[in-house]
């Protein structure tokens, strides 16, 4: 029998995407975090609340909002512990990613920090915060009591 | 809106295919559909090529196996709805003949997912729901979504981690008679409740692996499919919904709301009901989907999935036989490939070449769920022999 040729290989040339985000038409919510707030979008002409904030309403399509905090407290609706990370995340620990309804009524979904994993459960309370990370201005939750 | 026939079918093996290209790839796929269908490259006057893309080195994949496979200058389209792509080329082409514009087209699906290393197809797919507010903060991953959902099944109706398992089980049991299948070997419960977590409560045994492959299906008018075959299979609908790109404005995690739209759809335009379906492929990335299927397809009642596994209704002799290539789960998931590979399965189904995996054909009607992204995209497709 004859011997398989050696398999060969190429690299493709390398190619690093770093996407530049526009945040113009929602400056306001990204500062916020800054300043402690958690801010959905309420359209001006529906009143319909939106998290995460869009700048346009899609259930009217009007363009104007008014921006109304969200933080306080919440129920757990879903929740996962993330073992297996991205590349982008292996510095950090694992972590819990819980999606919760806020008493101001709409869902959000973020990191669920300080928790013992048995503690963590669906209908579980919880409370919304803005937070400085290392990577820039964020929000997540803690479980109350 | 003239019928649509399936004439020929083609299917590469799937797995680590980094023993061939792009398409080279696809050529595995497409030399049988056109041998099965007794045609050539110069009969086809449409070719739709299903792929996500964006792991392998190719920008214009759709031109790349065109070329290779002798289809330049056909009518070309690349389709792209996530782990849907493969149905939507399906669609895309059906349509071409169903509005009278093509009466030979190709449908393509196809993926190379193990040219860049796992982590970094981690990373890619993990943004398969909206970068900016759940990945760039969250680091969300693809179990990590799916996990969301088990999470919620579970508290709802009390569904247990072993009876996610029992998917795993059962379509390894398939996987491993499936030739074509990346993971050809049967596993127990325990191997997957021992599997090291990926994203609570998914276990690596509860995840598809990262596949390569390449499915086709050629279609034609009902005119030139009777000239064609005695056997054709028919397309008899398709249903299309679509769900939030943010989870987090889902109104419930124990469905998936675009599969419920998109099946109500089908079964509408197809005229049947769950119940005389003979056999289904459902996309079962990870084990949760396949039991959120069940429910969400009508094949057995809210909260009852994971009793229908365990009961071994969803295996061959049950009520219905699903999954029975393999699944996503153990013959692989090449992302743009499983929509296609669904429907040459069930082709083959419904021709009754099924082999030691032919479930019984009584309606001669077979279904394909094929979800994208995290229930972003849902086509469901009716056949019928």
């Amino acid at each position: 029998m004859a011997l398989s040729p050696p398999v060969r290989r190429f690299k493709s040339r390398p190619v690093t995407f770093i996407f530049e985000l526009p945040t113009d038409k929602l400056t306001e919510f990204w500062n916020g975090l800054e300043k402690g707030k958690v801010y959905a979008s309420k359209c001006k002409k529906c009143g319909r609340l939106t998290f995460p904030p869009a700048a346009d309403c899609s259930q009217c399509l009007n363009q104007g909002i008014d921006w109304v905090d969200i933080q306080g407290e919440g129920e757990i609706e879903t929740f996962t512990h993330i073992v297996i990370r991205p590349t982008s995340f292996m510095n950090h620990p694992t972590y819990t990613v819980a999606v919760a309804k806020m008493n101001a009524g709409v869902k959000v979904l973020a990191w669920l920090t300080g928790a013992k994993l048995g503690d963590v459960k669906v209908g579980a309370k919880v409370k919304l915060a803005a937070v400085q990370s290392e990577d820039g201005p964020s929000y997540g939750f803690t479980l109350i009591g | 809106m003239k019928r649509v026939a399936i004439v020929g079918v083609g299917h590469s093996k799937f797995g680590d295919r980094r023993d061939v290209n792009l398409p080279e790839l696809g050529f595995e796929a497409v030399k049988p559909a056109f041998e099965d269908a007794n045609l050539t490259p110069k009969d086809v006057d449409f070719l739709s090529v299903g792929t996500a893309g964006g792991w392998y080195e190719e920008f214009l994949p759709a031109v790349v196996v065109s070329e290779y496979i002798g289809l330049s200058g056909t009518g070309l389209v690349r389709c792209e709805a996530a782990c849907a792509s493969g149905s939507a080329a399906v669609a895309t082409a059906y349509n071409m003949i169903a509005s009278g514009q093509s009466d030979v087209a190709m449908a393509v699906g196809i993926e190379k997912m193990t040219e860049v290393d796992t982590l970094t197809g981690v990373e890619l797919i993990g943004r398969a729901g909206y970068y900016t507010w759940e990945f760039h903060n969250f680091g969300m991953t693809f179990p990590g979504y799916y996990a969301l959902h088990a999470t919620a099944h579970m508290k709802k109706f009390g569904t247990t981690e072993e009876q996610l398992a029992r998917v795993a089980v059962k379509n390894h049991k398939y996987g491993a008679m499936n030739p074509n299948a990346h993971l050809q070997r049967a596993i127990q419960v325990d191997d997957v409740l021992s599997s090291r977590m990926v994203a609570w409560p998914l276990k690596l045994y509860d995840c598809c692996p990262m596949s390569d492959g390449a499915a086709a299906l050629i279609l034609a008018s009902e005119e030139k499919a009777k000239s064609l075959t005695d056997s054709p299979v028919w397309i008899e609908a398709i249903g299309i919904s679509s769900d939030t790109a943010n989870v987090s404005k889902r109104a419930e995690y124990a469905s998936l709301r675009s599969a419920v739209i998109a099946s109500e759809k089908a079964f509408k335009k197809a005229n049947v009901s769950p119940d005389q379906i003979d056999v289904a492929d459902v996309h079962d990335c990870f084990t949760i989907a396949e039991l959120l299927a069940y429910e969400d397809l009508g094949f057995c009642k809210r909260g009852e999935a994971g009793k229908m596994v365990e009961d071994g209704q969803t295996e061959i002799g049950g009520k219905i036989p699903v999954n029975v290539d393999g699944g996503l789960k153990a013959k692989g998931h090449p992302i743009g490939a499983t929509g296609v590979s669904m429907m040459v399965g069930l082709t083959r189904q419904l021709r009754k070449q099924g082999g030691k995996t032919q479930a019984p054909i009584k309606n001669g009607l077979a279904l394909a769920h094929n979800v994208g992204g995290t229930g972003h995209y849902c086509y469901v497709t009716v056949l019928r022999s």
